[in-house]
């Protein structure tokens, strides 16, 4: 799976949880609470939907991987990795 | 006591027939039911009242998500209310206004829906949502409505059983006439054809209607009634404290005049009729007012067996020497909508006041003898010289009761 699947991963998890942001031009390096009305209990979900669809677990001191759709691919691209080799 | 008078001057409403008072009350007249057949989680098909407002009127879809119906149906109901009052909503102080929500239940919706999702991952809690806790506190209606509408003063919810509709109304007016507030929602809401449970227990109680029509199969008094329909719903009233709407100008809807909760403090299920008619008896008191001032009573007859009798045995002490006075019950058109129950007959009858229509009960083929009270209202409605008291009562579980008098307003 590459970097480009995940954050497109993310965005599809993002548009389920915040369905009235438009999400046509997220820049992906630039934080996503800097462009989005996200609050705490959004990541929340966005956590709990990666448990839920794709069984990874994101622990709560690694959160703040999940700031932007960069860094989300870079966290997750090993855990989706180690999922697709088990 | 507190003797200032309070008006209601705004009224936001949905029901299954109607999402505003305009269509409610015109389907009332026109003997317009809308009761459905609806699919439930493990029962299958049971009939049921639905509400068809769209809550993005009010709502971001992210507020429709993270909240509950019953909080959808509250802010539908606040916003309409608002709307209604033709109040100048910027100008009002929102730390100064309050919100007032009866709920018969609140919760059951969303843990049965939480416990269905975990049961999906072999009920690994790890699963459970963070929203649980938000959605289901007992004030979360009340609650969704202050964020909606950046209100700054009280709210919480009333749990009164059937009877929170008119509860909730008594406890905004006793809030406006303590001074604890300046402007009040008063009301209910119901959410709870949203879980199975509501249903199965009626139909463990014997007490879930059924019939191959599922229009007809809310009908109290009728010899074939077999059990309550279960319904969503919710009715708000915004009240004032009677000078302070008459300083803004604002067109005054009806007077609550008058009111009584008691408790049967006798069975968990099963009604009192003799408490029942000692609350009614109290409202009148309060009122200061006599059965024969009384022109509709609107009753809490749910369709059960033994409930509609005792009821009818209730009134029928009380208003049952008063030729002047006709009854009626809003359920055989929407079902029992719980929480909101009170509240939304309420409304349904509030414009006798202005078209002097008493709107009649339908599904009433073959009365039973044993409800025959008085002026029974059926099939068709009646159209009276003047309407100025309206009278109505909701009871609930545990015994509780309540009536409510509002009168036409006369300065």
């Amino acid at each position: 799976m590459t970097k480009d699947d995940i954050k497109s991963i993310v965005l599809k998890i993002i548009a389920e949880i915040a369905p009235d942001e438009d999400l046509t031009n997220i820049a992906p390096e630039v934080r996503l609470r800097d462009q989005l009305e996200l609050d705490s209990m959004d990541f929340l979900d966005i956590v709990m939907e990666l448990r839920k669809q794709y069984s990874i677990e994101v622990p709560e001191a690694d959160y703040q991987e999940l700031a932007s759709l960069d860094s989300c691919a870079n966290y997750l691209e090993p855990k989706f990795a180690a999922l697709q080799g088990s | 006591m507190p003797t200032q008078r309070i008006v209601i001057t705004g009224i936001g409403l949905t029901a299954p027939n109607g999402d505003s008072l305009e269509e409610y009350r015109s389907n009332l007249l026109s003997k317009v039911s809308r009761i459905q057949n609806i699919e439930t989680r493990y029962m299958g098909t049971v009939h049921a009242g639905v509400c068809n407002f769209d809550p993005l009127k009010y709502q971001k879809k992210k507020a429709v998500r993270i909240g509950t119906r019953a909080g959808s149906i509250g802010i539908y109901c606040a916003n309409e209310a608002i709307a209604n009052s033709g109040i100048d909503w910027e100008a009002v102080e929102k730390d100064r206004v309050g919100v007032y929500v009866g709920t018969t239940e609140h919760g059951n919706v969303e843990t049965e829906n939480e416990i269905y999702n975990i049961s999906q991952y072999e009920y690994d809690t790890r699963f459970w949502t963070h929203h649980h806790n938000p959605r289901t506190v007992a004030n979360n209606p009340a609650g969704e409505i202050t964020i909606n509408r950046n209100i700054t003063g009280p709210h919480y919810a009333i749990g009164a059983a059937c009877a929170a509709g008119n509860a909730g109304v008594i406890q905004a007016c006793q809030m406006l006439q303590l001074g604890e507030v300046d402007f009040a929602f008063g009301g209910g809401v119901s959410e709870s054809i949203h879980t199975f449970g509501i249903f199965a227990a009626f139909d463990s109680q014997n007490a879930l209607a059924r019939h191959e029509d599922p229009a007809k199969a809310s009908r109290p008094f009728d010899m074939e009634r077999n059990g309550i329909v279960v319904s969503e719903g919710g009715c708000l009233f915004t009240l004032e404290r009677l000078e302070d709407a008459q300083t803004r100008g604002a067109e005054i809807i009806a007077e609550i005049a008058g009111w009584a909760l008691n408790s049967d403090a006798t069975d968990y299920v099963l009604p009192n009729p003799e408490r029942q008619a000692q609350c009614m008896q109290a409202a009148l008191k309060r009122a200061n007012m006599v059965p024969e001032d009384i022109q509709i009573v609107n009753t809490h007859a749910t369709s059960t067996k033994q409930g509609d009798i005792q009821e009818c045995e209730a009134i029928g002490e009380i208003f049952g020497k008063s030729d002047s006075t006709y009854i009626n019950n809003t359920k055989s058109f929407i079902g029992h909508s719980m929480g909101a129950a009170g509240a939304l007959e309420l409304a349904g009858n509030l414009p006798a006041f202005r078209d002097k229509m008493v709107h009649p009960t339908i599904n009433v083929d073959e009365l039973d003898p044993q409800c025959n009270v008085g002026n029974l209202v059926i099939g068709e409605p009646v159209e009276l010289d003047r309407v100025d008291a309206i009278f109505n009562n909701s009871f609930g579980m545990l015994g509780i009761n309540s009536s409510l008098v509002v009168t036409r307003f006369q300065d």
